[in-house]
């Protein structure tokens, strides 16, 4: 019974979603304010009855009921509660429903706090935001639905894939849909600003906040998914360049973008058609990547299933979505036109820089991900295209990026006005050189190239960053939120560039063969193979080791990595053992029994690992920041040296 | 600068920088495009000499091979018509195992060996690598995803 009502429940929602995007446009496009007013009620029901249907596949899982094809496929009794509901996103089809239930939130979300909109330009976005909504929940109803029964029943479930058996299946899925999903309402205004022809600053200053937001979700997702790899599945690594990663992180790479171009479109009204142009980009790259992940045409451990007729509906969806928004943009655009000049070395080109360094960096991404795909389809071999070159070609545009970012801060509009802040930045360059070479020669006993431009890049953003805020506390004056969030954000990434420099260049790993009592060495650290033991958990057995490591005979921690085997059957799992430090992470996992009382261990040695995603959260943490500026809440108040237009935008 | 020499030098500055790239970016691509090969292209002498590039097919059964206590492990892959000896040194994958569709990735020695640097086998049991399933001579039994 839940689960029709879960299928009712979802048919429902389609209804309320073709509702919602034919009044929602058609009403805006003739000016009925009834029609307008149910597209916006529309919206509420659209989100009850995705929730409805959420709720029901959740209580499938709960209440074990593997009557439900998906539940059987997922779940298993003896899978811990914690786990049987978060496997309600564990593969497929509950992804999508996730999706479909994010997308409603979003869409609730914008109609619940743009009453500052105008009423058709608002009827509009909620009627875009109906249209992709209808799109998937057909995908859903006529390919995956999660309701199907199984016929007979069966007595016991597949159970959840291993892998995904752990805390961070709760939390990572969930908030990088919110951010691949959120892109939405940034594409939504964008499609309904081309609707309209027109683009003034309070546009993007509407704009701002829920980009930021998605953004913000995006960033922290990914991070999550980086951690998660880590230490579960990744054997060490925190990125491998895997298709899907690169699904998530273009659209990041747009998103960041699309915020800095945002930014120039409300302060200066310059690069409209660009940031238009952005805002469906990074929306088209979250519908590329799903295409690419539900589809099955990419090998990843995150491509579930393979079904041709999904990657079909998939590929025309996105057609007629990407297809049909660009074919606008290439009808609207050439109406938008801002004629504001600027100077050489105004803000104005460093975002410009910034906007032209990260879409390199994204087509860079793209093609790698692509090809493969291409030679396939042309039947020209079949290739992969390995991390080696991912790793440097993303290296060419970041380089100049992060050199650029440290002074485009201190820019100001409109004016080439950099000699004031001249020397400090000098100083801070050569500090960051200084203190680079010497702290590298000293923690890490040698000097590489790349390591010392790396941390010199690090530390030249991070003290770049911090120097606005700095200045303005001493001059006693407040610091805005805009600023602050952007000064932490900006900080965050050279946070990140310390911890990946650190981790590529100094990272040691090696594969070794012990037997209880050896020691192994890596990097100064001892690890001795204390004891090798059984263990138990709720539903698997495993055997434990005792790894003691320690450094110049202090002991300093014991590592229990583990290899377990689940009841429910399929192949062994690995556990890593890791202690965390703050200037690096010692890791050790255990292989296989090789006979002879030996085992294999990867042994790993991770400087400045963390930083990695400390300086992510850190980004995240500057993009809520700003978006919580007092600016955006302020309805219709122009901020000083704000365009007039804004003033036309009435409650 | 008068504005218009400003925008020829602007545009020639972001010419020149996706040129550089672009060039950069072909000689990264060509280094490290890997082709996929399967046992009876590797048998026809189809693979380059001396170059990585990455192998496929089931693990033979009763081929796997390990010298005691160390990490040294060979085995056979096989498309069913004609196989491949691996040798890898290091851990394998949880997912390793005789009768699982794996990919070697690495090179061939002169006496036909393949020595692997990376094997990879991803996903679940259930999971067939697609470069594996689209080169296998018999059809593997049954398995299906979902």
């Amino acid at each position: 019974m839940i689960p029709e009502i879960g299928h009712f429940a979802l048919v429902m929602a389609l209804l309320f979603a073709m509702v919602q995007s034919f009044f929602g446009l058609a009403g805006a496009a003739r000016g009925q304010a009834a029609w307008m007013g149910a597209g916006r009620s529309a919206v509420t029901g659209q989100f009850v009855f995705v929730a409805i249907a959420f709720a029901a596949l959740a209580w499938s899982f709960i209440q074990k009921d593997f009557s439900v094809l998906y539940v059987a496929t997922n779940s298993n009794s003896e899978l811990p509660v914690f786990f049987r509901f978060a496997a309600v996103w564990g593969a497929h089809e509950g992804s999508l429903l996730l999706w479909a239930l994010c997308l409603a939130g979003w869409s609730l979300a914008v109609t619940a706090l743009s009453s500052s909109l105008q009423v058709r330009f608002r009827s509009r976005v909620i009627g875009i935001l109906g249209l992709i909504s209808i799109g998937f929940m057909l995908f859903m109803l006529t390919t995956s639905n999660p309701f199907d029964r199984l016929v007979p029943a069966a007595l016991e479930g597949k159970d959840l894939n291993p892998l995904l058996q752990d805390f961070a299946l709760t939390i990572h899925p969930p908030i990088l849909y919110l951010g691949y999903v959120g892109f939405s309402v940034a594409f939504a205004f964008g499609c309904a600003t081309l609707l309209e022809g027109r683009l003034d600053s309070a546009w993007a200053r509407w704009t701002r906040p829920w980009t930021l937001a998605a953004w913000l979700f995006l960033t922290v997702g990914i991070a999550l998914g980086s951690w998660w790899a880590y230490y579960e599945l990744g054997w060490g690594g925190w990125w491998f360049w895997d298709p899907v990663e690169n699904a998530s992180f273009m659209p990041w790479l747009a998103g960041t973008a699309l915020i800095h171009s945002l930014a120039v479109t409300e302060k200066r009204g310059l690069f409209k058609s660009w940031t238009l142009l952005l805002a469906v980009s990074a929306f088209s790259l979250s519908l590329l990547g799903t295409f690419l992940v539900r589809s099955g045409v990419l090998v990843s451990v995150h491509a579930f299933a393979t079904d041709p007729a999904r990657g079909l509906f998939i590929l025309a969806f996105l057609t007629v979505v990407i297809g049909g928004a660009l074919a606008l943009y290439a009808w609207r655009a050439p109406q938008l036109k801002s004629n504001a000049g600027f100077e050489l070395a105004a803000r104005e080109s460093f975002v410009l820089f910034n906007n032209a360094f990260l879409v390199a960096a994204l087509c860079l991404i793209l093609l790698g991900t692509l090809y493969p795909l291409f030679m396939d389809a042309m039947e020209l071999g079949k290739v992969s295209v390995g991390p080696p070159y991912f790793n440097m070609v993303f290296l060419v545009p970041m380089v100049p990026l992060l050199l650029l970012l440290g002074i485009g801060m201190h820019a100001v509009w409109k004016k080439s006005r950099l000699q004031p802040v001249r020397s400090r930045l000098l100083g801070i360059a050569a500090a960051g050189f200084a203190i680079a070479v010497i702290a590298g020669a000293a923690v890490y006993g040698e000097i590489r190239p790349m390591a010392t431009i790396g941390f010199t890049l690090a530390l030249w953003v991070m003290g770049s960053s911090l120097m606005i805020p700095l200045a303005r506390l001493r001059a006693g004056q407040a610091v805005p939120g805009a600023v602050l969030g952007m000064a932490i954000a900006h900080f965050g990434v050279g946070v990140v560039t310390l911890g990946i420099t650190g981790v590529q260049s100094f990272k040691i790993e090696e594969d070794v063969a012990l037997a209880v009592g050896d020691t192994a060495t890596i990097g100064g650290y001892d690890f001795r193979l204390a004891a090798l033991r059984d263990a138990r958990g709720p539903n698997y057995v495993a055997v434990e080791a005792d790894v003691v490591i320690s450094k110049d005979g202090a002991e300093i921690t014991t590592l229990r990595p583990q290899k377990r085997l689940y009841n429910s059957g399929g192949n062994p799992m690995t556990e890593a053992g890791i202690q965390v430090g703050p200037g690096r992470d010692l890791f050790a996992a255990l292989g296989e029994d090789l006979g002879q009382g030996r085992w294999s261990l990867r042994l790993q040695y991770k400087p400045l690992i963390r930083y990695i995603w400390l300086g992510a959260l850190l980004i995240a943490l500057g993009g809520g920041i700003a978006g919580l500026d007092r600016r955006y809440r302020r309805a219709t108040a122009a901020a000083p040296g704000l365009e007039r237009a804004a003033a036309e935008v009435t409650r | 600068m008068t504005p218009r020499r400003k925008r020829m030098l602007a545009v020639l500055a972001v010419v020149s920088g996706v040129g550089a790239a672009a060039i950069l970016a072909s000689f990264a691509f060509e280094e490290n495009l890997l082709y996929f090969y399967s046992p009876t292209q590797v048998h026809a002498g189809e693979a380059p000499d001396g170059r990585t590039f990455r192998v496929g097919g089931l693990v033979t059964s009763g081929s796997v091979q390990r010298a005691e206590g160390s990490l040294e492990v060979r085995f056979v892959v096989t498309d069913n018509l004609e196989s491949v000896p691996v040798r890898y040194t290091g851990l394998l994958p949880d997912l390793f195992r005789e009768g699982q569709g794996i990919i070697a990735h690495g090179r061939l020695t002169e006496s036909g060996d393949f020595i692997a640097d990376e094997v990879l086998a991803k996903h679940d049991e259930n999971y067939m690598p697609p470069e594996v399933a689209a080169t296998l001579h018999t059809p593997a039994p049954a398995r299906t995803t979902q």
